[in-house]
């Protein structure tokens, strides 16, 4: 077998069962996927983190959430859905049930986590509910919901392959048709564009979530301040 | 009885035994088809035996090599920060491309491959829980222990690991758990276990074997995290002691 060959070979670069649009398949699965898991997740643990109820289900729905095996979601949702192998809504339906465990419990713990004497001096200045759960709940749980988030998607990203096995498209292709053909190199470049695609979204992620943390980002306001000071002056 | 066909390639058809009748999706129309089930007990018993060895012998080797691999990383605390290190980069590796990475190396279709990629997942789970666990032990426990005249050895046998043993037990039950989820995959290279009744009706569109084989994927992990449980419960009563005091 070589990998090489099978990478470089230029037929491999195009065309819909090409290397870039099952790439693009595979992202389309995942984002979709996470788009509607954040969708739905955060919104109720911020609620629930800032009510501070329902805690012991936000924080142990991660724990179920872990023991959901990836193939066994995939197939119950494929078969309990419509258009089980016609569509990707029902890989993307299990996906997302996939997504959701890891953001409810970081988004509720992060609420939680917020300094109760901040919450309290924002209410004292006057900020409503709502003010306090945007501009100060939100802003200072972002670290632990980007830690959510990069789990999640890592997840998401990886089961997503699995979606080849119910004829949908994705990187998983590469391997079940490898499989299908008994083509080696053809199953071990694609479980290299899988590995690979999956470290390079968690590092972008991991850089993502160091620039919206509120820390990192009120350093760099005032290195410009401090730019502009001497500017000015 | 046959034994399970495992590993025909996805879409030509599958191999559930009994091959002689295939059934097709459209004889029955609900979800799982009880006759079939019926019918099929045998198979469906060896391939639940079959994920239950497979699992078993993951988490049993992965215990074996985590438990030097922690003592090493606490002996020698510079070797500590690369070996999480290394198992944060391979935790990122999607299990899938993992066991497909192993091929060239172990082969594709060979237990070996699917062991080791098995093991790789919980010694990740595993090192970390040790080492958790045993950073936990307090100091002033570590000084009466000292005191009493305790060799490193002793302290470490008799004093950390049982104090370290409710982190280490949650480590063995998140590493089951996540095992028998991923040894659903160990039928993609032949290996059987339930992944292979997933196939199979993957293979056929046929929804009775893989809605069995999944259910019972996800019934097994419930089970066993129960069960390890229980153990941990056993294990360490003063635990319980202590709650009920």
């Amino acid at each position: 077998m070589n990998v090489l060959d099978f990478l470089t070979d230029g037929s491999h670069w195009h065309g819909t069962d090409g290397i870039p649009h099952r790439v693009l398949e595979q992202l389309y699965l995942t984002g979709m996927s996470m788009l509607i898991a954040v969708l739905l997740a955060v919104p109720l643990a911020l609620t629930l983190g800032h009510l501070g109820r329902g805690g012991f289900i936000a924080v142990n729905t991660s724990n179920i959430g872990r023991a959901m095996p990836s193939l066994a979601l995939l197939g119950i949702f494929s078969q309990v859905l419509p258009r089980g192998y016609d569509s990707a809504w029902p890989s993307i339906a299990a996906l997302v049930a996939l997504g959701v465990p890891p953001l409810v419990t970081n988004t509720y713990v992060g609420v939680r986590e917020v300094d109760k004497d901040v919450v309290e001096a924002a209410r004292g200045m006057g900020l409503s509910a709502g003010q306090v759960l945007r501009r100060v709940e939100l802003p200072l749980a972002l670290p632990l919901i980007m830690a959510g988030l990069r789990t999640s998607t890592t997840n998401v990203l990886a089961t997503a392959t699995l979606a080849a096995l119910f004829a949908q498209g994705g990187l998983g292709r590469f391997i079940v048709d490898g499989q299908a053909t008994s083509d080696e190199a053809q199953m071990f470049a694609g479980a290299l564009l899988v590995a690979a695609l999956a470290l390079l979204v968690d590092a972008l992620l991991a850089l993502a979530a160091r620039r919206v943390s509120p820390l990192v980002r009120s350093r760099r306001l005032t290195r410009r301040q401090a730019a502009e000071l001497t500017f000015s002056a | 009885m046959v034994p399970l066909a495992a590993g025909a390639p996805v879409g030509s058809g599958g191999g559930f035994p009994g091959a002689g009748e295939r059934v097709l999706a459209n004889d029955s129309n609900s979800l799982i088809w009880w006759h079939y089930v019926r019918l099929h007990l045998d198979d469906i018993g060896t391939a639940l035996g079959q994920h239950i060895r497979l699992t078993a012998i993951a988490v049993g080797v992965g215990l074996l090599v985590s438990v030097p691999l922690a003592l090493l990383a606490r002996r020698f605390p510079l070797l500590a920060g690369p070996i999480l290190a290394v198992s944060g980069v391979l935790y990122t590796v999607p299990s899938i491309a993992l066991l497909y990475l192993l091929g060239p190396l172990t082969g594709f279709t060979t237990l070996f491959t699917v062991e080791t990629a098995l093991v790789t997942y919980t010694l990740l789970i595993l090192v970390r829980n040790i080492l958790t666990g045993l950073d936990g032990v307090s100091d002033d426990v570590k000084e009466a222990a000292r005191g009493m005249g305790y060799t490193d050895q002793a302290m470490l046998w008799r004093v950390e690991v049982p104090l370290a043993l409710p982190s280490i037990m949650a480590g063995v039950r998140i590493a089951t758990v996540t095992t028998i989820g991923l040894a659903s995959l160990a039928a993609l290279l032949a290996q059987g276990g339930l992944g292979d009744l997933i196939l199979d009706g993957i293979g056929r569109r046929f929804s009775t074997p893989l809605m069995v084989g999944s259910v019972l994927v996800i019934a097994l992990a419930v089970v066993a995290d129960l069960l390890l449980l229980g153990v941990q419960k056993l294990v360490t009563p003063w635990s319980r002691v202590r709650r009920s005091a």
